[in-house]
């Protein structure tokens, strides 16, 4: 067991109307939750970490409902998703791989079951550090018209000894999305891919 | 509408620890944000009536995003500010009249009352960049607890012939105040500074 010490969660949503185009009938969702925690490895080389994941997953849990919740309740309106992991300069890379098992299970488990990959991104840096968070479609990573990414940061984390965990979601395909590719209608939902 | 809107943003921060004291209860900050065209750029326009209008608009929309992303009745609402990011194209000018003339009112009804100036910040900028945007008490310029700023930032505005405008409104001060001065108990509230 390592401690769960949040110091802060920061929720951003946004709502897209157009890019230059025509405005969409419905706006295009994506949302972001963080949260910043105390790395419990900080500071020194510890050989043996993943027993931490044990710990995370119920904050994944809570954080993939928050989720939702923000973007308005409808776990069947989220078709896209992503993660993201910023650790203090005082911990490892490999503290922040994590986040992969308990964020990527909770989000797809709260989602109904997705199926495919959760894409993510990680990097070391200080407080304000941004980190654009990949996102692919829930059920099948190949479909083009949901690839995105969503820069996220906090102001003023992460310290040295803290990391920020991320999940995205977002609502549906790009604004104006005309890039061709498998489409989300044509998914076959059995590998995860397409 | 009047304003033409890209996208709308609306971030919440959640303070439960500082310096492994709790916060309690969590202090929390909203910023909503609109990124919109600016009707005036790329020449010289005299009359920015178009813009005094948008103002008015986003007030209200604006201050109520913020406040229902807190959750919170428009009473329990403790402070304010506002901010806009012009750019390339743009004057400042041009965020001084979406700022000033009838922004506030609107945004008062938001929050009920708001006897206090609302603080602000302006610059020009392009796309990612980042605003401060101060807080200060909304019925007493003077309550010390609650002078501070939150962080705005829109990845991918404002472009050349946009205009970035973020209202923020917190349910409290800053986390653990403690450096005395006017306290939001001592509020007299009705000059709008103590």
């Amino acid at each position: 067991m390592a401690p769960i010490e949040i110091r802060k969660y920061a929720t951003t949503i946004e709502e897209v109307f157009h890019d230059g185009g025509p405005p969409a009938a419905r706006p295009w969702r994506l949302g972001a939750i963080a949260v910043v925690l105390k790395n419990p490895f900080a500071g020194r080389y510890v050989p043996e970490i993943q027993h931490w994941m044990d710990d995370l997953k119920p904050l994944g849990l809570s954080m993939s409902k928050r989720l939702v919740e923000t973007l308005g309740g409808d776990a069947k309106a989220i078709e896209g998703f992503g993660k993201g992991a910023i650790v203090g300069e005082a911990g490892e890379l490999e503290h922040g791989a994590l986040w992969h098992a308990p964020g990527g299970y909770a989000m797809r488990e709260v989602l109904g079951n997705a199926k495919a990959i959760v894409p993510s991104t990680k990097k070391v840096g200080g407080p304000g550090a941004r980190l654009d968070v990949p996102v692919t479609h829930i059920n099948a990573s190949y479909v083009r018209s949901h690839f995105t990414a969503m820069e996220i940061g906090v102001p003023d984390a992460p310290r040295a000894d803290e990391i920020v965990f991320i999940l995205v979601m977002t609502t549906g395909a790009r604004v104006h999305d005309r890039a061709g590719g498998l489409k989300a209608s044509e998914i076959k939902g059995q590998d995860g891919l397409r | 509408m009047k304003s033409r809107i890209r996208k709308l943003i609306v971030a919440v921060e959640e303070t439960h620890r500082e310096q492994g004291k709790e916060v309690a209860p969590p202090t929390r900050k909203a910023a909503a944000v609109a990124v919109i065209d600016n009707p005036c750029a790329s020449n010289y326009v005299e009359d920015l009536e178009p813009l005094m209008a948008i103002g008015e608009e986003l007030g209200e929309l604006l201050g109520r995003r913020a406040v229902a992303a807190l959750g919170i009745r428009p009473g329990q609402a403790e402070s304010y500010g506002k901010a806009a990011i012009v750019g390339e194209n743009g004057e400042l000018e041009h965020a001084a009249a979406i700022l000033h003339p009838r922004l506030g009112k609107p945004l008062r009804e938001a929050v009920e009352k708001g006897a206090a100036l609302v603080p602000s910040a302006k610059k020009r900028g392009g796309p990612g960049a980042a605003i401060d945007v101060p807080l200060g008490h909304k019925d007493a310029a003077y309550v010390r607890s609650h002078f501070d700023a939150i962080e705005v930032r829109v990845a991918d505005a404002p472009r050349a012939n946009e205009i970035v405008v973020a209202v923020a409104v917190t349910d409290s001060g800053r986390p653990l105040a403690r450096i005395g001065g006017l306290a939001k108990d001592q509020i007299i509230g009705k000059d709008g500074l103590r």
